[in-house]
């Protein structure tokens, strides 16, 4: 049925890539390479240069079946768009570098050093996604001599759904030879899916809670008949179906807990430096883009190595926006203490100054820092389920973060004092605690911790003179939410806020979901002024 | 003296008056040197894709005076910031358009709210304003000349060649503002005109700025999973395309599973990104910085040379100001004065070279024909062209894939002098021709 919308190239592609992958499972494959004469090597690249993408596929293919010593260098450079043509004759050049406006190219026949070629003298082959599809799968076959398990079981699973009686036989020696579980599994699968589709309901049971969306499209159509077989079908759809909204409410849940540790982490400062200290500080935004801009600075100073830079950026990003905090406090807030409104402004504008700071030392425009490999990709745990590893790695350096603070809040004298002050100021003083020292460190603590949200945001998002305004309205919502001075209250609150937005998301869209949420907390607050977690004992 | 003389004598005097006025402005306009407003944001969210656009300009301003100037005199940018607030693209604009230093041509804008802004101002103190940004349609100012992409030119295109490509389902992603609305409302009936079903169509929008795309690329990538072959088209503009890309890298999503197509993502946008894992996503310009032409690598070798920056790249809003400054030379040329009216009567029809090797006309509807080409992105942040329209296309003002606007067209020559002129009822519902 899908084959009839397909076109002819489609159809043959297919085709191609089908026999390939059979071929790679058989490990069969002549490694007899002989060198092939210039003329002849000359034809098989000149048969390249056209605009049809599909005359370029049968070139690439005839490459690949000539015995031309060069054609896995030939065929790489097509991919990576650095083999091209001479513009004004005939010769063929790959470019070894092609960055900048004049590129080193060599001969793509002999090898040898061809000078420097550039736009204007070298017409570079084009391809498309399909044929870098091909290319890839003709590669893949090229390469097979090696035939090691990693791409046998890439080729099987490539075979799913693509089972039909003129392989079958293939298919099934292939896998009385294999001998890896894994690609047997797959080849299996393969195979009972060809069943079914032939009236074999026992095959059915190896499909059963099978979570491979390629098993359900092709089990879909076959359920929508009304023999025996169909009903089996259906019990077996609904199963994979069951089991797949269970993933998927697993997912939702891990976007919300993820998308709430990054409201937790640009809240947990301003819980801080709001709930315990009573201080409307709305350059905080401001200090998060710090942690992320050191962060950015510290890859700058150490290139090619962005893990450890992530890691030096930790406590970088702490000591820096810790250390701009502490001059805050020293310099505006202290003078302003009891007097809210007029903190407000006061850090409003200096908000606008250090983004105008920014931008002036590092210009308007977004920094890319770049993510170490281990916070890239998804780590999948089955196929219907994945966590995506930055989000992950967030949400961890979320809790730890949370984790240290509160210990350091519990445990500690600098704890101790913090919440003496908070509880009564007066009474504190009178017990020998310096409150203005208090003050200053809380200050900073705040800040530091903003600066932490910073490092960890910067693997999320743009890092650029804006990064913290988005953040702002966020975090005052979650503290007034998670109920002021309340550490636990923050992350409940954060964390909730989070999940309740990523559940919104897909019945509402993003920008509703957003505003459901404000008037969602609007209207607690209403009832509940407090937060979630009234604080204990007397307020001073 | 009769009343009826008096009467005739005010007339007159006040006639003559208007007249001498006049003529005082047109000699104040014929000497010094020909001013040129650019009004591009060099500050806030805009600046990242704005600011090239001023240096570019100041850069053809330096090279025609370099060959002689215009008309005899020489040009002089009259170069302001607004900052990205749209209603201050509104005040400089004004305040470029009165006085004695008043400028004879604007070039300026990128985003559509912004030259909303603008619209009523040149409109008001008939004014000449360059638009260079691929945008909605859906609008004719007699003021305004459009040399960016109409979604004909763009969107509809890139649809189609997808559709060929053999994709059935589609995920209409944008931000949520104007243009993106716009563009999907008309691809939402176009692919519906082609039989696609409702069920088949995907439509979200995020803010300015988003970065939380988890749910949304993993809502397009179940959408995605459904056996039938599925697209993204993106609308999603400025600088929320990096997370959106990186997320969907992240799950694992390539341009063979589930092709992005984008028409808000060009060389400028891409610069911030490692584009390996994009490799084979799209996006559909009317210019990309790897077309082979010679106008094409003069017109890189020169930026380059002017920025000083061997990284610097071009990009097709740059083309555009290319294109619509040669335009404006050309009919100021030809018309022999800067006078706004005589400009823009002489700059319908005329011709000038495109850096894709071709030639782009300006229509009398205030829109250019333009080449449509489909590239797809490269390892090194570039683009490959994939496919090409066999001949320039022109653009259209009101979509014909629209219900309420299938039936308008728009011709400012005389003598219908019309933006909005309904070919059904044969009413003209804009502009001078309307009275």
């Amino acid at each position: 049925m899908t084959d009839n919308r397909l076109s002819a190239g489609q159809r043959l592609a297919r085709l191609l890539t089908l026999s390939l992958l059979l071929c790679l499972l058989s490990a069969w494959g002549t490694s007899a390479v002989a060198a092939v004469s210039e003329s002849q090597a000359r034809t098989l690249l000149d048969a390249l240069d056209t605009g049809n993408f599909q005359a370029k596929g049968e070139a690439a293919q005839a490459i690949a079946d000539s015995d031309a010593e060069q054609k896995m260098r030939w065929l790489q450079a097509l991919l990576d768009g650095r083999l091209g043509k001479e513009r004004r004759g005939d010769r063929f050049y790959i470019i070894t570098d092609d960055s900048g406006r004049e590129w080193p190219i060599i001969d793509a026949i002999s090898y040898e050093d061809a000078g420097t070629g550039t736009r204007r003298t070298v017409d570079a082959f084009r391809i498309n996604n399909d044929l870098r599809t091909q290319l890839q799968g003709i590669m893949a076959s090229l390469s097979l001599a090696s035939g090691d398990e990693a791409s046998r079981l890439q080729a099987a699973d490539r075979l799913l759904g693509e089972v039909s009686s003129d392989n079958v036989e293939t298919v099934r020696r292939t896998l009385a030879d294999e001998e890896s579980p894994a690609v047997r599994e797959r080849l299996e699968m393969a195979l009972a899916l060809h069943a079914v589709a032939q009236g074999d309901a026992e095959a059915l049971e190896t499909l059963r809670g099978n979570l491979d969306t390629r098993v359900r499209n092709a089990l879909t159509p076959i359920a929508a008949g009304d023999d025996a077989l169909a009903e089996q079908t259906r019990a077996v759809l609904d199963g994979i179906e069951n089991k797949r909204a269970w993933y998927s409410r697993a997912q939702t849940l891990f976007f919300g807990l993820s998308a709430g540790s990054i409201l937790v982490l640009a809240a947990i400062g301003l819980a801080i430096t709001f709930g315990v200290m009573g201080v409307i500080n709305m350059a905080h935004g401001e200090l998060i883009m710090i942690g992320a801009y050191t962060t950015w600075l510290i890859q700058q100073a150490l290139p090619g190595q962005p893990g450890l830079a992530l890691a030096l950026a930790i406590p970088g990003g702490f000591l820096v926006a810790g250390a701009f905090g502490v001059v805050i406090e020293r310099t505006v807030i202290r003078f302003l203490k009891g007097r809210p409104l007029e903190t407000l402004l006061a850090t409003f504008g200096l908000s606008l100054m250090l983004q105008q700071l920014v931008r002036t030392v590092f210009s308007p425009l977004n920094r890319r820092v770049s993510s170490p490999d281990w916070l890239q990709g998804s780590w999948q745990i089955n196929e219907a389920l994945s966590l995506t590893l930055n989000r992950f790695g967030v949400l961890l350096f979320c809790l730890a973060v949370f984790a240290a603070l509160w210990a350091l809040m519990r445990f500690t004298r600098l704890g101790l004092e913090v919440r003496a002050v908070t509880q009564n100021r007066a009474m504190a003083r009178a017990m020998g605690i310096r409150a203005t020292r208090v003050d200053m460190l809380t200050f900073g603590l705040g800040a530091g911790v903003a600066g932490l949200a910073g490092v960890a945001l910067s693997q999320l998002t743009n890092v650029g003179p804006n990064l913290g305004q988005g953040y702002i309205v966020d975090s005052f919502l979650v503290v007034v939410f998670g109920g002021v001075g309340n550490l636990w209250g923050t992350l409940v609150a954060g964390m909730s806020l989070g999940v309740i937005n990523q559940v919104l998301q897909p019945w509402v869209g993003a920008v509703l979901a957003k505003v459901f949420v404000l008037v969602g907390v609007i209207l607690f607050i209403q009832k509940r002024p407090q937060g979630i977690f009234a604080p204990k004992g007397r307020t001073s | 003296m009769t009343t009826t003389s008096l009467r005739r004598l005010i007339a007159g005097s006040s006639i003559a008056l208007g007249l001498s006025a006049f003529g005082g402005a047109a000699v104040a306009q014929d000497e010094g040197p020909i001013r040129v407003g650019i009004l591009h944001s060099l500050s806030g969210t805009m600046a990242i894709s704005e600011s090239t656009l001023k240096d570019e300009m100041l850069m053809l301003i330096e090279q025609q005076n370099e060959a002689g100037g215009l008309l005899g005199r020489q040009l002089e940018p009259m170069v302001m910031d607004p900052n990205s607030d749209w209603s201050l693209y509104a005040e400089q604009a004004r305040d470029m358009l009165t006085g004695d230093d008043r400028v004879d041509v604007i070039f300026g804008n990128w985003t559509s709210a912004s030259r909303k802004a603008v619209l009523p101002v040149v409109e008001e103190l008939n004014g000449l304003l360059f638009y260079p940004v691929q945008y909605e349609g859906e609008e004719s100012s007699e003021n305004i000349f459009y040399t960016g992409a109409a979604p004909n030119q763009q969107a509809i295109p890139a649809v189609d060649y997808l559709m060929s490509q053999g994709v059935e389902r589609w995920a209409l992603l944008g931000t949520d503002y104007v243009y993106p609305r716009t563009t999907n409302k008309i691809l939402e009936a176009y692919l519906k005109d082609h039989g696609v079903s409702d069920d088949d169509i995907m439509i979200n929008y995020t803010p300015f700025g988003f970065s939380d795309w988890q749910s949304i690329v993993s809502e397009v990538s179940d959408f995605g999973s459904q056996g039938k072959k599925t697209a993204v088209v993106s609308t999603i503009n400025g600088d929320a395309n990096v997370p959106f890309y990186n997320e969907l890298s992240n799950q694992g999503i390539s341009a063979s599973d589930i092709p992005v197509v984008a028409f808000s993502v060009g060389e400028q946008e891409l610069s911030g990104i490692d584009t390996a894992p994009l490799v084979g996503h799209m996006a559909a310009w009317n210019y990309f910085m790897s077309v082979d032409s010679d106008a094409n690598y003069d017109f890189i070798d020169n930026w380059l040379d002017f920025t000083g920056n061997d990284d610097a790249v071009t990009n097709d809003p740059m083309e555009a100001h290319y294109i619509g400054f040669n335009m404006w030379l050309q009919a100021v040329e030809s018309a022999g004065t800067t006078d706004v009216d005589a400009v823009k009567d002489a700059i319908i029809g005329v011709t000038v070279p495109n850096l894709s090797g071709g030639a782009s006309t300006m229509m009398p509807n205030h829109h250019i024909t333009k080449p449509v080409m489909i590239g797809e992105i490269q390892d090194d942040g570039q683009f490959s062209v994939v496919w090409q329209s066999p001949s320039a296309v022109a653009g259209d003002a009101w979509s014909d894939y629209l219900p309420e606007s299938a039936n308008l067209i728009s011709d400012w020559r005389a003598p219908l002098r019309c933006g909005k002129f309904n070919v059904e009822s044969m009413t003209c519902e804009d502009g001078p021709g309307a009275e």
